[in-house]
């Protein structure tokens, strides 16, 4: 799992069915001292998290399927946690 | 998942059996404020509505190949959706 900040959301009205009704959020990577790096990946959310929150985030495919339940699901990027501090 | 802005589309004359039909688009991968980042790719059109001037989304990998029916098709990237607006929270440079 990585780590990372919500820098936006991403409404959409077309979209995979998939992702009919899940909230995807903009998150930027971050150093576990909480300073940005240039990269950053559209994630799911599961947990609730909102813009400036910091994150965790799977990037693997079977087990952010399994986080939806499902089977055949297109997603590999899901946030799975709201960080609170990295010490 | 990254964004994407479509420049353009490709029409191929032969293709693998499973991927007849499949919209095929050019896709130039944008970084997260929203600028050009590296080559242009082609990337399966799961939508099937997306079109050149539109941002979007796309899935790379395995999951790409997921998004179409039959997904056992040698796919590596694939829209997933279509951006309406990205809200940028307070703060975050666009």
């Amino acid at each position: 799992m990585i780590l990372g900040r919500v820098i936006g959301d991403i409404t959409s009205t077309i979209n995979h069915p998939f992702y009919d009704g899940k909230k995807i959020l903009i998150v930027e990577r971050t150093q576990p001292s909480g300073a940005a790096m240039p990269d950053y990946l559209i994630a799911v959310d599961s947990v609730g998290a909102g813009p400036g929150e910091r994150v965790l985030v799977l990037d693997e495919g079977t087990g952010a399927r399994q986080v939806f339940g499902s089977k055949d699901g297109p997603v590999r990027s899901v946030i799975v946690g709201i960080i609170d501090a990295v010490k | 998942m990254l964004l994407g802005k479509v420049i353009g589309t490709v029409v191929p004359c032969v293709v693998y059996e499973g991927l007849r039909g499949v919209p095929m688009l050019l896709v130039q991968p944008l970084d997260k404020k929203g600028k050009k980042k590296g080559a242009p790719i082609v990337a399966a059109d799961a939508t099937r509505m997306a079109g050149p001037g539109e941002t979007v989304y796309y899935e790379g990998g395995r999951e790409a190949a997921l998004t179409l029916d039959p997904w056992f098709v040698p796919v590596d990237h694939a829209i997933v959706g279509i951006v309406d607006t990205v809200h940028h929270a307070a703060g975050a440079k666009r």
